[in-house]
């Protein structure tokens, strides 16, 4: 649907996005996740034709794009800060884009009625753009975007804005309008956790590089290093060296012991960095039974999340402590005023993520 | 309170100069008005009684409508053809990384310090040099020019705090350029032109100079006014026609100033 070939960017003396290469598929809902200045705007911008670009091709629908001025794209935008015209009222808002297509007014009148039913602000027609709320000018972006029928529909940080409440509520009302609508999405956000929710496939960008293209939970399962690890959830990371001998590959990792991994190209002797996520400990008072690996520790802290609390467990070998989830059940958590306590750490091969050490 | 917040109590003396600055400027002017309605001959103390037949009088001269009519229709066609050329001047100067726009701007601001005399003898010079005849034309020609000045820098802050991505929306609904600035761009400046177009009309009416040196056979109102000062019987008719002309000055240019900030801070504009 969108292929992205060797796109590159240039400001001046700055290099927003370098080289990227991405293909999304028709109805994706795709997600561009980075911190600020990575450049995720550039490149949604260039999609959308504000931008032009310094080298690359960016081919929609089999058709090359990258000359083509933005009102002659088959993509519509929803901008950050949503772009409602000030001067004109909902209903012609969202009518705006059927002026060029000579679209009947008795039509277009129908059109935005279905459109203001979608977006669950019936009624609000005639009010002024300026006199609704932030929820409801992002609704009304969105449906003059969609009224158009775009084959993609991109979004710069569309929830940005708005609080966490409403803003969840209009992630679960995007995936299914998504759903509903089989519109391929791009999404801009630097909300990993959004980012993760809805999205089908997540781009992580990084100084204009994208550095992963995967699933949420490949993403989350198998970071390639540990600049994604970081940004997608919490992570345990610890200094470790390789010991290969023969077929058998084990890694000497700081704080846990000699423990063995999956083979690799790596050899023998090579530094690393073992990942290892809180729902990869399994924590318990006593040592653990079975013959998985495990190192003893002393519980340090825990820090209640509503629900589910991090517990911090100092092991001997590594300065800071070891992140382990666990669930907190109302009135019976285990661990309460278990500070202090010696504990056990036990995880399986298959939590541990190994990446090269930066 | 006020201890506590000196930048925010109230400051008496600085209020007294504020006024004495005020009355400054304007008492000059107030004596026009007050002697236009005063049934003396002349204008001088003490006053004698209060009377509206100069008025009166002003509208049995023809000369007068004559004048009227010259300044309006000057004014009204350098009101919108000043407007019109500021426009796209002012957008290309908010919009577009231009080299060298300090000085460009300085430039097209210059002949708000220019002195009148020294236009209008540089226009007259040019103006007989290429064989143009002198009439209302040159004399529209002239304000033009001086209007320019006013007309961009009333628009140019419309452009500025105009919010870009409105016009990126338009185009990403599939609108061209041209469609954009006329359903986008022209709404939103909207009450700058109407500022723009009161303002340099008020510019053209009251100006005498330029027209004094470009004029041919037919005066513009302020020409008139400079024409009658030598007949002393029609100098009480000629203040009430000043007052009239002032309180219409006044009215235009509060109200062009009122339109230039209107709207400046609607949702959707710039605000980072
Ligand atoms: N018009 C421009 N002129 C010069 N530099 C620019 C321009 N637009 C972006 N940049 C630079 O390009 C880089 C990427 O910017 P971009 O806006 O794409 O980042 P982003 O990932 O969207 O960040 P954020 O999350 O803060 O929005 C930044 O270093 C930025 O300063
Ligand atoms: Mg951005």
């Amino acid at each position: 649907m969108i292929s992205i070939q060797n796109v590159s960017k240039t400001f001046g003396r700055v290099q927003a996005v370098r080289d990227v290469t991405l293909d999304i598929a028709r109805g994706e809902f795709f997600s561009l996740l980075g911190a600020s200045g990575s450049g995720k705007t550039t490149l949604l911008r260039m999609l959308a034709g504000f931008e032009g670009v310094t080298s690359g091709k960016i081919v929609i629908d089999g058709q090359p794009m990258q000359d083509t001025p933005p009102h002659l794209r088959p993509i519509n935008m929803v901008f950050q800060n949503y772009a409602i015209f000030p001067h004109l009222n909902v209903r012609d808002n969202i009518a705006y884009g059927l002026r060029r297509l000579g679209t009947p007014k008795a039509e277009q009148a129908r059109m935005v009625d279905a459109m203001l039913e979608m977006i669950a602000l019936p009624g609000y027609g005639d009010r002024l753009a300026t006199q609704l709320s932030g929820g409801q000018m992002q609704r009304v972006a969105l449906a003059r975007a969609l009224i158009l029928k775009p084959k993609v529909l991109l979004l710069d940080e569309p929830l940005g804005a708005l609080d966490k409440q409403l803003r969840e509520q209009m992630q679960l009302e995007l995936r299914s309008l998504q759903r509903q609508l089989g519109i391929t999405f791009v999404l801009v956000t630097h909300d990993q956790e959004e980012a993760l929710t809805l999205s089908d496939r997540v781009a992580v960008m990084s100084n204009g590089q994208v550095i992963q293209v995967d699933t949420p939970s490949g993403l989350y399962d198998r970071p390639v290093n540990r600049q994604v690890a970081a940004f997608v959830g919490t992570m345990n990371f610890f200094d470790a060296r390789i010991r290969a001998q023969g077929p058998d590959t084990s890694a000497e990792i700081a704080g846990l012991g000699r423990h063995p991994v999956a083979p690799s190209a790596r050899r023998d002797g090579d530094r690393v960095l073992v990942a290892i996520r809180p729902e990869g400990f399994a924590l318990s008072p006593q040592p653990p039974e079975g013959p998985g690996p495990r190192v003893a520790g002393r519980l340090m802290a825990r820090q209640y999340l509503g629900g589910r609390q991090l517990l911090h467990v100092a092991v001997e070998g590594r300065a800071a402590p070891v992140a382990v989830a666990a669930v907190a059940h109302r009135g019976q958590d285990p661990w309460e005023g278990m500070e202090d306590n010696p504990v056990w750490l036990g995880w399986s091969r298959d939590a541990m993520t190994v990446l090269d050490a930066d | 309170m006020a201890a506590t917040e000196p930048f925010h109590s109230p400051n008496r003396p600085l209020a007294l100069y504020a006024l004495g600055f005020t009355l400054f400027l304007y008492a000059p002017i107030l004596f026009i008005p007050l002697f236009s309605f005063n049934s003396g001959l002349y204008a001088r103390f003490p006053l004698q009684d209060f009377t509206l037949a100069w008025y009166a009088e002003l509208w049995t001269r023809g000369p007068v409508f004559a004048a009227l009519q010259n300044s309006l229709q000057v004014g009204l066609t350098v009101a919108v053809i000043s407007t019109v050329l500021a426009v796209p001047a002012a957008k290309a100067l908010a919009r577009y990384r231009i080299p060298g726009k300090g000085p460009i701007l300085g430039f097209m601001l210059l002949p708000l310090v220019v002195p009148g005399l020294i236009f209008g003898v540089a226009l007259l010079v040019l103006v007989s040099r290429l064989g143009i005849p002198l009439s209302l034309w040159t004399v529209g020609l002239g304000h033009i020019i001086i209007c320019l000045p006013f007309a961009i820098s009333i628009l140019l802050p419309r452009f500025e705090g105009a919010n870009r991505s409105l016009e990126e929306a338009s185009a990403d609904l599939g609108e061209n350029a041209w469609w954009t600035f006329w359903r986008v761009t022209f709404p939103t400046i909207l009450p700058g032109v109407m500022a723009s177009l009161l303002l340099t009309f008020t510019v053209s009416f009251d100006e005498f100079i330029i027209a004094f040196f470009l004029s041919g056979t037919d005066p513009t109102l302020p020409m008139y006014i400079w024409n009658q000062l030598r007949f002393p019987q029609s100098f009480p008719s000629l203040l009430a026609l000043s007052t009239l002309i002032l309180v219409v000055s006044f009215g235009l240019v509060l109200a062009s100033l009122r339109l230039a900030r209107l709207n400046r801070d609607l949702p959707g504009r710039k605000t980072s």
